[in-house]
This record gives structure tokens, sequence and C-alpha cells, in this order.
């Protein structure tokens, strides 16, 4: 049976209680848990500092609504840590990182594939393709560096061959800005989209921020550099498409829908029982949090609620392999460039051509990590027919064994 | 019975996903890389590498005897700080070694599941020891003027090196035979450390030290040679079943 936000009020706030044991759970298994289980992960975690952030920036512009945000904000605080406290601690930063870009990915994929703005959607596709590469970039890195294979983050769900080259991606600040949708007219799921892909975008941009300088080797170190700016370019093209005129309090109520929104995808479609009791648990606590902004909105604004989100979620998140799609969006429009916020079949402004020149004037970190990058099963090295370090293949023993 | 090998579903292999792994073998075979080869990395480290600094430099001596046998010692044309870094790359690994056996030995008494690979009473000794080992290099030192608080350019890199292994024996999910591994690696590092310390001391006329350090040395071989037999052991009982660690250790 389809969930009624309306009509299912959840857990209300004042009983959404933690302890730390409570917070610091088992983490699921780098190695026995589906790759789909790890996405969900770091979504939510992105939705959640998101809540965050949002929840951070209203305040300082709120005085009368600083207590009920605080309220809110700590049971989220909790949230986020019970969610992204489930990361091993086997899962190196770098093998995270790939992680995050197949969220970027296959997340991406499946919001553009139900976005029913055909700008909204192209939007989307740009973005994907973008962020494609950097899989195939970091694949290169953690293969060369750690000597690691990236599909045993990736789990064969998520191909691993470059998009639209990085080395491309560094636009002028006046191209990466987007037309916003329309508060009045768009579709709620339009909203949700693009609330959820800037919320996973953020994480992403903060996170290369944090992990970038914890490298040693000058390559990882610049490579971060480059991807973290590209990153800081898809947070301003995607906070720029959510209508800038929507009121603080529409804010608020549209950021709990969407964690709502997530919260019940990610419960529909899991199989690690840990993680689906915590992603049912949050659905619960998200719905009193809807609640209880829709019934401030009622008092501060005298607007109902139920005008802005519907009852119904949208269909949830797609948590599966986006491969067919991704493919096609590769095929016929890694070409797309933009001017301002128009999207041209390959036409630059001289701004972004400088800044880019400027930018790459000592080196492309992206092609220099890459330069000859071709992705195999169990690494580079295994590959048929590579450099074997001048050795030659060596014979094959016989696997027989000695009669007892 | 708790194993560490028992088979599951880890899902880390191609193998596991014949028809997806086709479609991404196909596609990375089409793969139009950027020119080059990993040697374009090469330039970069090395330019890097050319303007790089040093990790950090050996403390001053703290003490007026610290000061003045640095001063002898140059005179006499050693330097005393390449001794006095070792002192504190064994401190900074001792100190960190008696924690690595504290995390084993908690996870030995509470594995009541898991098939018993090492002596409880010989980690104790061996963690005891440890701890007496972080105590001498302190005094000496101390004794020599410098300070054991200080973090070497040698304690330093041997840190970095260790994280691994400390992630591996506070980890909840390994089992004792998995931590036993990584402190194979510590002592296995351990006894070449005080091999070194104990040759310069000697070197260097130190000749009480170079007697305790080879007393410390011939503790560290004593562990080296019981840790080496647990993992072995342990990976035979995994293997032949038939067969218990405490046979093999």
């Amino acid at each position: 049976m389809a969930l009624d936000v309306w009509k299912n009020r959840g857990v209300p706030l004042d009983r959404q209680r933690f302890d730390w044991r409570d917070l610091v759970r088992t983490p699921f298994s780098k190695l026995d848990d589906d790759a789909f289980s790890r996405v969900r992960v770091i979504l939510m975690n992105g939705i959640e500092a998101e809540a965050s952030r949002f929840s951070h920036a209203c305040a300082r512009m709120n005085k009368p609504l600083q207590l009920q945000l605080a309220r809110v904000r700590r049971v989220e605080q909790h949230q986020q840590t019970m969610v992204n406290w489930m990361l091993p601690p086997d899962q190196s930063p770098l093998e995270t990182t790939i992680a995050y870009e197949q969220v970027a990915i296959e997340v991406t994929a499946s919001i553009a594939l139900h976005e029913p703005d055909p700008y909204m959607k192209q939007t989307y596709n740009f973005g994907l393709l973008e962020d494609f590469d950097h899989l195939y970039r970091y694949s290169a890195l953690l293969d060369r560096l750690e000597g690691k294979d990236s599909n045993n983050i990736l789990q064969s769900y998520t191909d691993i061959v470059p998009g639209r080259p990085t080395i491309l991606h560094h636009r002028a600040p006046e191209d990466d800005l987007r037309e916003p949708y329309d508060r009045k007219t768009a579709h709620p799921v339009t909203k949700l989209n693009a609330l959820t892909i800037m919320a996973g975008e953020h994480q992403t941009h903060d996170y290369y921020m944090n992990v970038g300088p914890t490298f040693a080797d000058p390559v990882a170190r610049m490579l971060y550099a480059e991807i973290a700016s590209v990153e800081e370019q898809h947070v301003t093209q995607y906070e720029s498409i959510i209508d800038p005129y929507e009121s603080w309090l529409e804010k608020w109520l549209l950021h709990e829908a969407s964690e709502v929104y997530n919260y019940y995808s990610c419960m529909q479609q899991e199989k690690n029982a840990r993680l689906k009791d915590i992603w049912t648990r949050f659905v619960d606590y998200e719905l009193g949090h809807l609640h209880y902004v829709g019934d401030l909105m009622r008092v501060v604004e005298k607007r109902d609620p139920e005008e802005l989100v519907p009852a119904e979620m949208p269909e949830p998140i797609g948590y599966e392999s986006h491969r067919a799609y991704v493919r096609e969006v590769l095929a016929n429009e890694v070409g797309v460039r933009a001017i301002g916020t128009i999207y041209t079949e390959g036409a630059e402004s001289e701004a972004t051509i400088a800044y880019r020149e400027r930018m790459n004037a000592q080196g492309s970190p992206s092609e220099i990590v890459a330069a000859g990058y071709v992705w195999a099963p169990g690494g580079e090295l295994a590959h048929d027919g590579a450099a074997s370090g001048g050795g030659g293949r060596p014979s094959v023993p016989s696997t027989e064994r000695r009669a007892p | 019975m708790r194993f560490d090998t028992a088979t599951g579903m880890n899902r880390t292999g191609i193998g596991l996903s014949p028809i997806d792994a086709k479609e991404l073998i196909e596609a990375a075979s089409r793969t139009s890389p950027p020119p080059g080869g990993p040697e374009a990395a090469d330039v970069v480290r090395a330019s890097y590498a050319a303007d790089a600094e040093v990790l950090g430099s050996m403390p001053p001596p703290t003490t007026l005897r610290g000061a003045g046998a640095a001063a002898v010692e140059m005179l006499k044309g050693e330097r005393l700080p390449a001794f006095t870094d070792k002192l504190g790359e064994r401190l900074a690994f001792e100190r960190t070694g008696t924690r690595i056996y504290e995390a084993i030995l908690a996870k030995s008494m509470d594995a009541q599941d898991e098939p018993r690979v090492a002596d409880i009473d010989e980690l104790r000794r061996f963690h005891d020891q440890e701890r007496q080992h972080f105590d001498l290099l302190r005094e000496a030192v101390i004794k020599l003027g410098g300070d054991p608080t200080a973090v070497t350019p040698s304690a330093d890199v041997a840190a970095v090196a260790s994280t691994g292994i400390v992630q591996v024996v506070s980890d909840p999910r390994t089992t004792v035979a998995q931590c036993l591994s990584a402190l194979l690696i510590t002592e296995l590092a351990d006894h070449d450390g005080w091999t070194l310390l104990a040759r310069l001391a000697d070197d260097l006329g130190y000749d009480e030290l170079a007697a305790s350090f080879r007393q410390a040395l011939a503790e560290e071989a004593h562990h080296l040679a019981r840790v080496r037999a647990w993992v072995t052991g342990a990976t035979l009982a995994e293997a032949e079943p038939g067969r218990t660690a405490s046979e093999s250790g």
C-alpha cells in the first residue's frame, strides 16, 4: 500500500530519541553487501547533510524559527550520524570516492529518467556525463596508486569508461548557472529531484575537500583538487535550478518531504535487514518532521502544506544499474556544452575557454592520472597483453594435488 | 565456531555477475583513453619531489648535557641525531605496539566462539615486555639529553606505516587470527628495528645501552617466533580442520 504522508503522522518529534550505542552500529560489509546498500548509505548521508546545511542557513536569517529548527536539526544530526557511521572502516577514502561517483551516476540517471521537465532532465544528463567521467579518472587512480580494482566497489553495475572528459568540465561561473523551476507550476517530483541531487553533489564536494589532503601522492592531491572544483560547479548548477523565491518555510517543508521520499525509496529496496530497520525508522521520523513543519506553516504563513506536498510520494529512486540509459546519454549528449543557462551543441563562451585554459595551464590532473588507462577485470595489470614488467608471462604451474 | 574463511555472499569479484560483467568488459575494451601512459604521472611526481620539503626535523637537545653530547659527537664526526631519530622511532613503535597487544588481548579473552589460536599468558607477557621496552627507550632518550615526547622523523614514518595495523586490531569484526597476521607485520619490523638499534649503540660505544638493547632484541625475537607460529597454526587449523591450532603452535 502506498504511503500517504498526510494521513500518516509518523513518530512525533518529542519521541525521536537516540543514545550513543544506538547511533554507532555495526557497519555493513564492504565485501558482502550489495553496492546499492552502500549507494543508499552515501546518498542518505548527503540528504541529512543538506538538512543540516539548510537548517543552519535558515536559522541565521529567521530568528522566530530558531527554536523549531534547532529541535528538528538535533534529530537530523543524529540521523546523519547513524547513517554515515554504517560505512565500514576497511573501505579506504579512495574506495569511498568510487562509491560516491557511483551514487552520482546511478541516482542521477534514475532521477533524469523520472523527471517530467525536459530542461531539468537535460541538466541532469549534463551533470551525469561529468560524474561518469570522474569515476573513470578515480578508477585509474585507485588502480595505479593503491593497486585496487574499482569494480570491487562497483560490483559490475556501472561502466568504467570516459564520459565528457574532466579537462572540459571547467567553465566560467556564469556558464554554470541554470534556470530554476517555477515554484507555482513545477511538478512536485521536479522539486524533490532537484533537492536530492543538490544534496548529493554538495556532500560529494565536501567529501573531496576533506579527504583530498589526506593523500600523500601529489597526483591524487591534484586530482581531488580538480574534481572538487567541478563538484563546486555542480553545486552551483543544481542549487540554481531550485526556485529562489520559495519562502523559507516552503523550502523547509520541501526538504522534509524530500527526506521522507528518499528514506521511503531506500526502505522499499533495501535487502540488508539492519539497514532496512534504519530506513524504516527514519521514514517515521521524517513524517514526524514533515507534520511538524506543516503545522508551523499553517500557523506562520496561513498556508496549507498539502497544496505543496502531495499525499502520495512519486515513484521511488531506482537503485539498480542504469547502464543502458547512461550509454544512450553518453552517445547522444557528450558534446553538449553550456553558455549561460542555455545548452549548446558544442559552442562555449570566451569566458569559459579563457578560464579553462588558465586552470589547465600546467597540465590536467585528470588527463595525467588516466593517460593510457583501460580498465580490465582485476585492474590494468591483469589486462591481456599488458606490459609484464619485462619478465614475460610466467608458465602456469599445475594445480594437481599430490596423491596422499 | 567463528571461522575466518566461511563461504558467503562476497560480491566483490566479477564472476558473480556474468551478464553485467560481459557488458562492462566490452565497454572498457572500446575505451579511448587520454594519450600516454602511467609515466605521465611520474613527471608530475618528480616535479613535486624536486620542490618537496622534508617531513620534519629532529628536535633540538633539551638539556645542556644533550647539547654537549651532540657537540662532542659532531667533533668525532658522528651524528647523534641519526641515533636519537631511531630511538624515537622505536619508542613510538613500542608505545603503539603495547596498544596493539592490549587490543589483541581483549579480543582473545572475548573470543569464546573462536578456536584458541594464541596463548593468553604469553600475549600478556609480550604486552608487558613491549611496555618495558617503551620505558627503556624513554629513559635512554632522556639520558642522552633528548625529549622523549617529541615525534622524530622516523617515528612519524613508522606511525604512518602502522595505521593499517591499528585499524585491523581495533575492528570488532576481525578475528584473533586476522589480528595476529597484522601483529606479525609489527613484530617483523620490531625485530629488525631492535637489531639496528643494538648495532648503532654498539658502534657509537654506548656499551650499556647496547647490552640492554640486545636483551630487548632477544625478547622481540621470541615474540616474532611465537606470533609466526600462531599465524601458521591458525591458518593450518583453518585449512585442515582435523588439526588444532595448539598442535601447530
